[in-house]
């Protein structure tokens, strides 16, 4: 016990007398926390439009007027040609081009239906999807306005069905609800994982790992050593970033904070694991350093924080579902925006125990074989 | 110029020594562009649906065929209490639901206004919205198969083409994104540990003392990092075209030119890092912690620009890898050629240059 004792102290001092490594893992964390989350918002509402009016008749006019009035478009130029509105796509100033035909009006009335051209700059799919389908459904509003004005005259059939629409937990669909506390993973999952990689291999840099070696400390104390007080680091990391989100943006976590804690305290165990594991296979910082950040990289952009997880090919899901980043960002908005209770994550709960004892003995058993 | 050249050569070796690094900067990105490639998309498929049918009639009973004839939704179970969508949504078991109130056919039938509701887990709001829109869509349809809308007069019919990407492909978004976050990521982290490494092991005085400009030291360092990040990129370039299927419709020669300018700038901004940080440990934190998030978040590649509030945008713009995916859309994808990117790489190309003055200059008075 005594052993652990002088080992941790002697790795608190070594963190805190670098003065330059401090303001990297405590402050930097929490000016990405009050940044990134403004920037992380997916909601495709600020679609450009370039319009080819080759009808100049009244119907373009109103129909474009409301098109302009809906909120998500902006219409970026008016041409009479396809070209140059090809050529604001190109330059990324345009991403929809609505082409209306020459007798657009006249057909209209005379033939009774005239048709509209839209390109979409598809290569984000998305944004080309979902931009197509608003601008789809004005043009179908313009259309019952025109026939109604027209044919005021209801149409018999069969009744019409109203959709009435609820969101749950989040009912006013703000995103920083959503962002917040996946990015708090995220940056707690960074700190914690490549300090801890770059940690052992440190030592071996330097030699200091070889007196080290020759004192009679056990592996799994070394190994504790090292994963206390970056456990610590997480721990302090993380409350500072709740906090943030508590006063900045007004997010109290709904759930037992108990719950929460106790999630983490096991995640960070895993995450640690990992970094160590890495540090005792890896000859240098760098080297420690891109496995690292291959890893990492992984997490983040299969964690289901930026892209689904379910949107995912089965065996993309199976590689979500074995990082341990996947299940917390999970558990983070179950118990901050559900409260959900310890039954509903019980099974993220195994798989990060899981973790936790896999990394951590792999880690004690692997240093001192390469060292 | 010899002696640059020797310096050069030293370098080199003390990169192409250390076999298990090269290895791990060659294998890391391929299988990160494979997998990224291939696991990315935006594009809803799948999602977990609660559907509780309290009508039960024949006209919710084509809805629901309807849905679980669709690619996006999968049907969790049927036959559900309104209850059951709260516990469910709390597992986190699906993602929305769709409620019909009984008589749901009969009003139908009889010409009423019949009422459907639509709940969704709304933590996720960009899923939320995107469900609410397919299934939307799909009770648009079932509409107007019970309501024929042939002979409507006054019809206006929108014609759709997707360019570019007919397909919508999500890789073809996603592949450039990833390139230029791989390659940034690594080029910056590089060089930031290079002269910094020299600092800590003590061999940084030697080179000092040296009649060699303080320019070259610094210059030296970057080429063999440049050699090898353009090796990378044609290992990447080459992935995506023959295993992700990606065109390539502009000048391969400008997309390799503008390739260089991007992998410079980086190593720039890595030397930069290098000389005002004191152990490879900081430095390395600072290149990853302090890159890999906003470079995720101000590439372009996820979120829209566009949306982000404006102080925002103008950060994004200090991002080298914000051009440089721009440029690569449009002459990889588009096939444009340097008419329409002259302006991005005036950008890249001024980056570059402020950056590498400021480290070269930062280092001199290091020296001092």
């Amino acid at each position: 016990m005594r052993t652990l004792r002088l080992l941790l102290e002697k790795e608190f001092r070594q963190i805190f007398r670098d003065k330059g490594l401090l303001p990297v893992i405590f402050v930097m964390p929490m000016i990405q926390l009050l940044i990134m989350p403004l920037a992380a918002n997916f909601d495709v509402k600020h679609i450009n439009l370039a319009v080819v009016d080759r009808d100049h008749s009244t119907y373009t006019q109103q129909m474009v007027a409301k098109i302009a009035s809906s909120g998500y478009f902006f219409i970026k130029g008016y041409y009479t040609d396809y070209t140059p509105a090809l050529h604001q796509v190109e330059q990324e100033k345009a991403d929809i081009i609505l082409e209306i035909p020459a007798h657009f009006e006249r057909d209209l009335v005379k033939e009774n239906k005239a048709a509209v051209y839209l390109a979409a700059d598809a290569i984000n799919g998305t944004k080309a999807g979902l931009g197509s389908a608003y601008l789809n459904t004005i043009l179908g509003d313009f259309n019952n306005e025109i026939r109604m004005k027209w044919l005021p005259v209801k149409m018999p059939g069969a009744g019409t069905i109203d959709v009435t629409y609820s969101n749950w937990f989040n009912p006013n669909m703000n995103y920083r609800l959503y962002m917040v506390p996946g990015i708090l993973v995220l940056l707690v999952t960074m700190v914690g994982g490549f300090i801890a990689a770059l940690n052992i291999v440190k030592e071996k840099e330097m030699g200091t790992i070889e007196q080290i070696n020759v004192t009679p400390i056990k592996k799994w104390q070394f190994i504790l050593g090292k994963l206390i007080p970056f456990w610590v680091i997480g721990m302090v990391d993380f409350s500072l970033g709740l906090l943030l989100a508590r006063f900045v943006y007004g997010i109290i976590p709904l759930g037992s904070l108990l719950l929460l804690y106790s999630f983490l305290a096991v995640y960070l165990v895993a995450l640690l694991g990992f970094g160590l594991l890495i540090s005792t296979y890896s000859a240098n910082q760098l080297q420690a350093m891109f496995v690292a950040f291959f890893f990492i990289m992984i997490f983040m952009l299969m964690s289901g924080l930026f892209v689904s997880v379910d949107n995912m090919p089965g065996w993309a899901k199976v590689i979500a579902k074995l990082t341990p980043v996947t299940h917390f960002i999970d558990v983070m908005r179950m118990i901050v925006l559900k409260g959900s209770r310890f039954a509903d994550i019980k099974m993220q709960f195994l798989y990060e125990i899981a973790f936790a004892v896999v990394l951590n003995g792999w880690a004690i058993w692997n240093y001192r074989k390469t060292a | 110029m010899k002696q640059f050249m020797v310096f050069v050569r030293k370098e080199f070796y003390h990169v192409f020594r250390d076999r298990r690094t090269l290895l791990i900067l060659f294998g890391l990105p391929v299988m990160q562009i494979l997998l990224f490639g291939y696991a990315l998309t935006t594009e809803i498929k799948n999602a977990q649906i609660i559907i509780v049918d309290h009508a039960g009639d024949a006209a919710s009973g084509k809805l629901i065929a309807m849905i679980s004839a669709s690619k996006y939704f999968n049907i969790s179970q049927q036959a559900y209490a309104d209850d059951d969508i709260y516990t469910d949504f709390k597992k986190g078991a699906a993602k929305c639901a769709l409620v019909f109130p009984a008589g749901f056919g009969n009003d139908l039938r009889n010409g009423q206004v019949a009422q459907l509701q639509i709940i969704t887990d709304a933590t996720d709001p960009n899923t939320a919205k995107t469900l609410t829109n397919y299934l939307t869509a799909i009770v648009t349809d079932y509409q107007q198969q019970i309501n024929p809308t042939a002979n409507i007069p006054m019809r206006i019919e929108p014609v759709t083409r997707m360019l570019y990407n007919p397909a919508l492909n999500g890789s073809m978004n996603f592949v450039p994104g990833v390139m230029a976050l791989v390659l940034m990521i690594i080029c910056t982290t590089l060089t930031s540990v290079s002269i910094v490494r020299e600092k800590e092991m003590g061999t940084m005085e030697i080179l000092l003392v040296s009649p060699f400009k303080p320019v070259y030291v610094v210059l030296a360092k970057a080429v063999p990092y440049l050699v090898l990040a353009m090796v990378d990129f044609v290992i990447i370039l080459l992935l995506s075209i023959l295993a992700l299927e990606m065109p390539v419709r502009g000048n391969l020669l400008l997309l390799f030119m503008e390739s260089t300018l991007f992998i410079i700038s980086c190593l720039s901004l890595g030397l930069l890092i290098s000389s005002v940080t004191r152990s490879q440990q900081t430095a390395m934190m600072v290149s990853m912690m302090g890159m890999m998030l906003p470079t995720i978040l101000f590439t372009g590649f996820i979120f829209p620009l566009e949306n982000m509030p404006l102080p925002l945008q103008l950060i994004s713009n200090l991002l080298p890898s914000r051009w440089f995916y721009v440029i690569v859309k449009a002459v990889m994808l588009k096939g444009l050629g340097i008419g329409v990117v002259w302006k991005e790489t005036l950008v890249l190309a001024g980056m570059t240059l402020v950056l590498l003055t400021i480290s070269i200059k930062s280092f001199k008075t290091r020296l001092a």
